[in-house]
């Protein structure tokens, strides 16, 4: 009981991003009770704003494999780039670069993957061997050049890109077809894949590293840097590790956009998109941005709830447009929960550091 | 064991310089297994800095040292706990996100599959504590959850994990409770018993007489002596620990007069960090903070400063009791307070910024005229605060970080004397500055008082208490356990009092007012 009580405490900063998940599915599918209670709404509200055609309209989608299977891709895509940022902000850093590496393995793959079944295979090691390389470089000067991780990734995001325009200097390119329809389609006619290759990720890279000694370093050191050095903690090392696993998180999600879109762009708004939703991510999944605290399989909440909350537009008909604004209230939304540790400081010096 | 010729741990011709301060000046050092060590100083005697160098946090400049027979030299704290040297650091070594059992497990932690085994981590960390006589803290709580006494009975029980075959205690059981210490004695005992060689710093006297069996005195970075328990008293060791060979020259103090009282402070408490402080400071009197470092002097200051959140208490300005809630409301007309804060290069000045906008800062909404600086005004007082205070500088114009440390902060004391402050608070101002840019500070502060200005004044130098004070309070676990007065203010009984020892005559102990 005692540690029933103590694993919800550990843990309560997941609830919320849980829960935001739910609410954003069962709204986007109308499950009961949610779809039922929308619905006598907005019918309620038609009643009284009566018009010609009805001004609020709800009409949810089918939870069908299909309609899940064409929602998946841009949920679990951001859900990707969320975990590759959550392991810098562990370590009290920030990654500006997930996007920018994410689009370059996007060319980079779209360019290697063609062949025979061992070309294949060979391809896909060199796309993700490339986004950890770029995770390590980010590493290396966050962690021998003593830099801030903000300024440093802004640098390198900004050279991925340019590699990225170099092998894509125009949309193009392609993936081997079969590769492409077996990881787009459905696992026994029912699962999309890509859910099922991020439960692979999680269940066999998150969770060892997460189980590891380095892993937990990058905890420690995000927690406390000076106490982590007294503890005789390899802060380097996990640092680098934090990075390097970024961008293989990175080059994962880049393989799974080559085989959607069977192409490579390098898209600098694309790469702008995913840097910032996945910090918006991570900070709905609970993690905190003063480092030490959360968990990449939070920020996978995280990412499903803004992802599917930006298309309740679409299942309340608004105009498309609103889709920006929409999309920058509830990122603001988010990043102000991370403040709100600020309630507890005591000693008001504490907030400037 | 150590076979009688090699001694265990010795060091030889130790020294540790930062930047010009010597912070240990050629120590040697031994001890021995199976005994329990106790150091002792007052503050910037060289204790930290020399366990810091045993310990590997930090390098010494010269000097050999020898662990077991062989050269130690340790680059890091990592290296020194794989050797056997396990420290207890005063500044915790826990993560507060990570939890208990992570915490005593980080860096050798049970594994299975290469990975951590939660299980095993948990009951082994439960093991460690219950040895360490912590058995009401559970494993898997949050470290940050714990209170401050849980928190380095954790420390403790990390340390023990570690398979120490030197363990050192820097200050280890300052925030413990009575219970708690008994038990931290006993398993101390046990270690000794089982041969290992621990090195104890306290600043309480009654514990060094219970555990230690060698006392070690340190001062001005020099090992003065060391000797076994019980051949010398208390006042024996007070004696060891004072006289400082630098002297400063002090302004002459004024015959104590009736003057009416500005500062009251009654009853102030914040966390549990400051409990029940009454003090009184009066017009024109410089009113000393002592103790040893960290018994809660600086919180004081923040505090009546508006800075900390959540106190309790009442503080009351010339008979007005007073909420002040910001350091904004504390400097306006009807508070009249300044602080010259601790970190003069974080919180006293902008370093990029020119000497002009640094000293005008707090002073600029009485330069303005309409949202305007007033020049004219501005230069005015500028050149006389630097006339005032004989900063040396090139031009007003030039950054505040271009000038020299004892520059620097008469900028900052500068900056608050423009706001015509009535109450000035200062926060061991003379820290990392020149002696003569000290003398000239004790003349100012005579001379400040002198002008009406009333004066709370901590320092880390108990020189200064003695020399500039025309009243001393000594802090002690947050409280203030004693008031010193008149020729009651003499280095003996400061250091006695910090240590919470009778002194030399009938002294009301509380602190009230003399």
């Amino acid at each position: 009981m005692r540690s029933l009580k103590l694993w919800a405490a550990a843990n309560n900063a997941y609830f919320l991003g849980v829960g935001l998940c739910l609410l954003a599915f069962a709204v986007y599918f109308g499950l009961p009770p949610i779809g039922a209670l929308l619905s006598a709404m907005m019918d309620g509200l038609n009643a009284l704003f009566p018009a010609d055609l009805p001004l609020f309209t709800y009409s949810p989608l089918p939870f069908t494999p299909n309609v899940l299977n064409t929602a998946a891709p841009k949920a679990v895509l951001l859900a990707l780039v969320a975990m590759a940022q959550t392991l810098p902000v562990l370590t009290r850093g920030l990654d500006l670069s997930v996007g920018a590496i994410f689009v370059m393995t996007n060319c980079i793959a779209s360019v290697v993957i063609s062949g025979t079944p061992v070309d294949l295979a060979i391809g896909v090691l060199i796309v993700l061997f490339c986004g950890t390389l770029a995770g390590l470089l980010n590493g290396l000067v966050v962690v021998f050049g003593r830099l801030q991780p903000i300024i440093v990734t802004l640098a390198t995001g900004a050279i991925y890109l340019g590699i990225a325009l170099g092998i894509r200097p125009i949309p193009g390119g392609g993936v081997d077809k079969e590769l492409s329809s077996f990881m787009t389609g459905l696992l026994w006619g029912q699962v999309p894949m890509v859910l099922v290759l991020l439960l692979f990720v999680v269940l066999f890279i998150w969770i060892p590293f997460r189980r590891s000694v380095i892993g937990r370093g990058c905890y420690a050191t995000g927690s406390a840097e000076g106490a982590a050095f007294l503890s005789g903690v390899e802060i380097a090392n996990s640092k680098l590790a934090a990075y390097a696993l970024s961008g293989l998180f990175c080059a994962i999600a880049g393989l799974v956009q080559t085989f959607y879109t069977q192409s490579g762009e390098a898209s600098p708004p694309s790469a702008g998109f995913y840097t910032l939703n996945s910090i918006a991510a991570v900070v709905i999944g609970g993690t905190s941005l003063f480092g030490g605290f959360g968990s990449a399989i939070g920020s996978i909440f995280g990412a499903f709830s803004l992802r599917t909350i930006v298309d309740w537009l679409f299942v309340f008909e608004l105009p498309p447009l609103w889709q920006p604004l929409f999309n920058g209230i509830i990122l603001l939304l988010a990043v102000c929960l991370g403040a709100a540790r600020v309630f507890r400081v005591r000693n008001r010096l504490e907030l400037f550091t | 064991m150590a076979d009688g010729a090699a001694p265990f741990w010795r060091m030889k011709g130790v020294s540790k310089r930062y930047g010009g301060v010597r912070a240990l000046d050629k120590v040697d050092f031994e001890c021995a297994p199976g005994r329990i060590h106790a150091i002792l100083g007052e503050n910037g005697a060289g204790k930290s800095t020399l366990i810091k160098i045993i310990a590997g946090v930090v390098q010494p400049d010269e000097g050999q040292l020898e662990f077991l027979g062989q050269p130690a030299s340790f680059k890091s704290p990592a290296e020194a706990t794989k050797a056997g040297i396990v420290c207890v650091f005063q500044e915790l070594s826990l993560m507060p996100d990570l939890t208990v059992a992570d915490n005593i497990c980080i860096t050798d932690p049970p594994r299975k599959f290469g990975l951590i085994d939660y299980g095993a981590q948990s009951r082994r960390a439960e093991e460690l504590l219950r040895r360490a006589g912590c058995t009401d803290v559970h494993p898997d709580e949050l470290v940050k959850n714990l209170p401050l006494s849980r928190r380095q009975m954790v420390e403790i029980a990390k340390a023990l994990g570690r398979k120490p075959k030197m363990l050192i205690l820097d200050e280890a059981t300052s925030a413990l409770t009575a219970t708690d210490v008994a038990k931290v004695y006993q398993t101390l005992k046990m270690l000794r018993q089982e041969g290992l060689s621990i090195l104890y710093i306290s600043h309480r006297m009654h514990e060094i007489a219970e555990l230690a069996d060698d006392c070690s005195v340190f001062r001005n970075g020099r090992h003065i002596e060391t000797f076994p328990k019980g051949s010398k008293s208390d006042d024996q060791v007070v004696e060891l620990m004072i006289g400082r060979e630098y002297k400063h020259v002090f302004p002459p103090k004024p015959a104590p007069s009736a003057r009416p009282c500005v500062l009251q402070i009654d009853k102030l408490s914040w966390n549990d960090r400051l409990h029940d402080i009454s003090l009184s400071v009066n017009r024109g009197e410089i009113v000393g903070l002592g103790g040893l470092d960290g018994q809660g002097q600086r919180e004081l200051l923040l505090a009546l400063f508006g800075v900390l959140r959540g106190c309790n208490g009442t503080v009351a300005i010339d008979g007005k009791p007073q909420r002040i809630a910001s350091p904004r409301h504390a400097k306006s007309a009807d508070v009249g307070m300044a602080l010259i804060p601790e970190d003069r290069k974080t919180e006293g000045l902008m370093l990029p910024m020119s000497v002009r906008d640094n000293i005008s800062m707090a002073a600029i909404s009485q330069l303005s005229k309409v949202l305007v600086v007033d020049r004219a005004a501005e230069n005015a007082r500028i050149a006389e605060m630097v006339q005032k205070l004989g900063i040396k500088i090139g031009s007003i114009d030039d950054p505040v970080a271009t000038l020299s440390g004892g520059n620097q902060q008469k900028v900052v004391i500068g900056k608050w004397l423009m706001t015509d402050a009535r109450i000035v608070l200062l926060n061991d101002p003379t820290r990392g500055i020149d002696v003569g840019t000290k003398q000239e500070l004790y003349q100012l502060l005579r001379s400040l008082a002198d002008a009406g200005t009333t004066i709370l004044f901590y320092t880390t130098d108990y020189d200064e208490l003695v020399g500039c004070c025309d009243r001393v309070a000594i802090m002690y676990d947050g409280r203030i356990l004693r008031e010193l007065a008149g020729a009651e203010i003499n280095e003996h009984n400061i250091v006695a009092s910090s240590l919470n020892l009778p002194v030399e005559r009938n002294l009301q102990p509380g602190g009230a007012a003399a």
